[in-house]
């Protein structure tokens, strides 16, 4: 990776995707790349728009804000596509040519004629994820959605280190000194408490990642007429 | 009490041995706070800046304070702050947006007084409509209250901006508040590198006999102002006293400029400063610009950036000169205000060559290729 990577990251209040971004930026430096993080959302509420935004690079990075122009989408609920729950309409604006959307959800979703003539033009790769259910199914809580999302990451594209990313897990989870929203230490704790020890929440999220990272489908935009079947392979990015 | 030794200022911002963190702009004010020698910091919520009096008062718990309480309100807030600072301690709070106009009229009062108290601003929208995104407007409002304004753009300067703030405003010839601004979000709320000095080390004790004004004297001014004050007697020496305190006051910001030079190395910062087409701003709207810059000269066009360090006092005679040769000057800014335009508007020679904008607020960043189109449209 030799170039600036902008990732946009949209979900909602509660999914972790503050919390995914932390963990990805952390990894990035860890790897001894540039990294810039910073979320973006209103008062602070369950179920409301969030986003995030990852920035890694070779290079210092100045930006600030958020990423207007992304290479990587990662939409974490499909309520953000299909009720608008995002900042900006449509969900894949200012997509870079080439650029790459991972979706959570369990089947592709009936996305409008002129977004997917737009999303074709811009030769967009489309992944899919059943991110929440590999999240309830192998971390045996929904709350591990955010872990599968970076997993799926991994499997689309080639950004951080599994060890950085696993080390700067450890680091979110373990130690007293971070520093979290009422809302989110909150969350904090129902994480912890559906785990015996941290070591055991690293370990499963560890494993959410992986099967997350096998588990990503492509989207065959050539198939649309017939229903939007996905291409039925694991894809490396 | 947490143990730590007492350095020169020198040793704490220069040669000491940094460790590089990876935190929030919220969390920088943490460590610079952690290594000021704070007696006390009194805190009242709002976003954005919230989490930086938060972990202000996680380092109290530690053991890094003396005294750290929460107070009623913003105006009880900067009350408080004062009352402390005429107290003789060395005293730390921030607030930001809304909280910076509830509290509006402590600010003259703090810089009338003399006091030398350490305040952070991070910036927000100011209803109405109600937002808490990042915007500078209240800036604007500020900069005729008397205190020292410095404009932080990232984490890192926010960090060295608070430490060398004390510094600065417990200088003998100074003695007035310091407001260390920074755009909330933008910087507060995002993850960035940041070199720290060593935790065990921190700055020398206030020392409130370094006051230019005697400390809680009821019998003399600034205290005697307030429990007696001159507009009680209208007679001529009770309006002499007042001028000259205020202009006392405003020489006294003007005696920064030395401090600021040799703590923060200027009031300004250029970057390729003989260019043609010169953007001239302040805070993240400078980060923004560093980008468009790169991006200008990649695609063959001269142009140079100046960052403005210091709000008040007011880089006047650096503008001048740096301005002199340029054919345009843009101002890219974060409220529609547009208030920095009108400071380099004052002072340019030529001000028909100062363009302002591009301007953004109500929350939104600022994309890099917006300052770009307006180097382009100049180059043309």
């Amino acid at each position: 990776m030799n170039k600036k990577i902008y990732i946009r990251m949209s979900g909602l209040g509660g999914q972790g995707v503050v919390t995914a971004a932390h963990i990805l930026g952390t990894a990035a430096t860890r790897d001894g790349k540039e990294s810039t993080v910073n979320p973006f959302f209103g008062a602070e509420k369950r179920l409301a728009p969030t986003e995030s935004y990852v920035r890694i690079s070779p290079e210092r990075i100045y930006e600030k804000g958020e990423v207007l122009f992304p290479n990587i989408i990662m939409i974490f609920h499909p309520d953000v596509i299909t009720l608008g729950k995002c900042y900006t309409m449509p969900f894949f604006a200012g997509l870079q040519p080439g650029g790459k959307v991972l979706i959570n959800a369990d089947t592709p979703l009936e996305l409008n004629g002129d977004d997917l003539e737009e999303l074709a033009q811009l030769n967009a790769q489309i992944f899919y994820i059943p991110a929440t259910r590999i999240a309830s199914e192998i971390g045996g809580t929904e709350l591990s959605t955010n872990m599968a999302m970076l997993g799926g990451l991994m499997g689309i594209a080639d950004l951080v280190s599994y060890e950085a990313l696993t080390e700067s897990l450890q680091e979110r989870f373990s130690g007293g000194k971070f520093v979290a929203s009422g809302t989110t230490a909150a969350l904090d704790d129902i994480l912890k408490s559906k785990y015996e020890k941290v070591a055991q929440l690293v370990e499963k999220n560890k494993e959410v990642i992986e099967k997350a990272a096998a588990a990503v489908k492509r989207y065959d935009f050539n198939s649309q007429a017939e229903g939007g079947r996905e291409i039925n392979s694991v894809c490396c990015g | 009490m947490i143990q730590q030794k007492v350095v020169e200022p020198e040793h704490l911002f220069f040669p000491a041995e940094r460790e590089k963190m990876f935190i929030t702009g919220s969390e920088a004010v943490k460590e610079a706070i952690k290594r000021a020698n704070v007696d006390m910091a009194i805190s009242y919520p709002i976003t954005p800046q919230s989490e930086s009096m938060h972990l202000v008062g996680d380092i109290y718990a530690e053991g890094y304070l003396r005294e750290y309480f929460r107070g009623e309100n913003e105006f009880a807030v900067m009350s408080a702050v004062a009352g402390a600072s005429m107290g003789g301690v060395r005293v730390f709070t921030a607030t930001g947006g809304p909280g910076t106009l509830r509290a509006f009229e402590i600010f003259s009062t703090w810089a009338g007084a003399r006091l030398p108290i350490v305040c952070g601003f991070m910036t927000r929208g100011v209803n109405s409509p109600l937002t808490i995104q990042p915007d500078t407007i209240e800036m604007a409002f500020m900069l005729d209250t008397g205190i020292i304004m410095l404009h932080a753009e990232n984490a890192q300067d926010l960090y060295e901006m608070i430490l060398k703030a004390f510094v600065i405003a417990e200088k003998t010839d100074v003695h007035i508040p310091v407001g260390v601004f920074v755009d909330g979000f933008f910087v507060t709320h995002t993850r960035d590198k940041v070199e720290v000095a060593p935790p065990d080390i921190k700055l020398p004790p206030y020392d409130p006999y370094s006051a230019p004004v005697p400390v809680m004297d009821m019998e003399n001014v600034p205290v005697r102002q307030m429990r007696d004050p001159f507009v009680m007697k209208s007679n001529f020496i009770s309006y002499a006293a007042h001028a000259s305190w205020q202009q006392e006051v405003l020489a006294a910001a003007e005696r920064a400029r030395k401090y600021i030079y040799k703590y923060l190395g200027g009031l300004v910062e250029a970057e390729n400063a003989d260019a043609d087409i010169l953007v001239i701003t302040s805070g993240t709207a400078a980060s923004q610009s560093r980008e468009a810059i790169a991006q200008a000269r990649q695609a063959g066009l001269n142009a140079g950036l100046v960052k403005i360090k210091s709000i008040r006092p007011f880089p006047a005679e650096e503008i001048k000169e740096l301005t002199r040769k340029a054919k345009a000057v843009i101002v890219p800014e974060f409220n529609r205000a547009g208030w920095l335009c009108r400071e380099l508007k004052a002072v340019v020679e030529d001000n028909t060559k100062v363009l302002g904008g591009p301007r953004v607020f109500g929350g939104m960043t600022m994309p890099p290729e917006l300052i770009l189109s307006e180097i382009r449209r100049c180059a043309k």
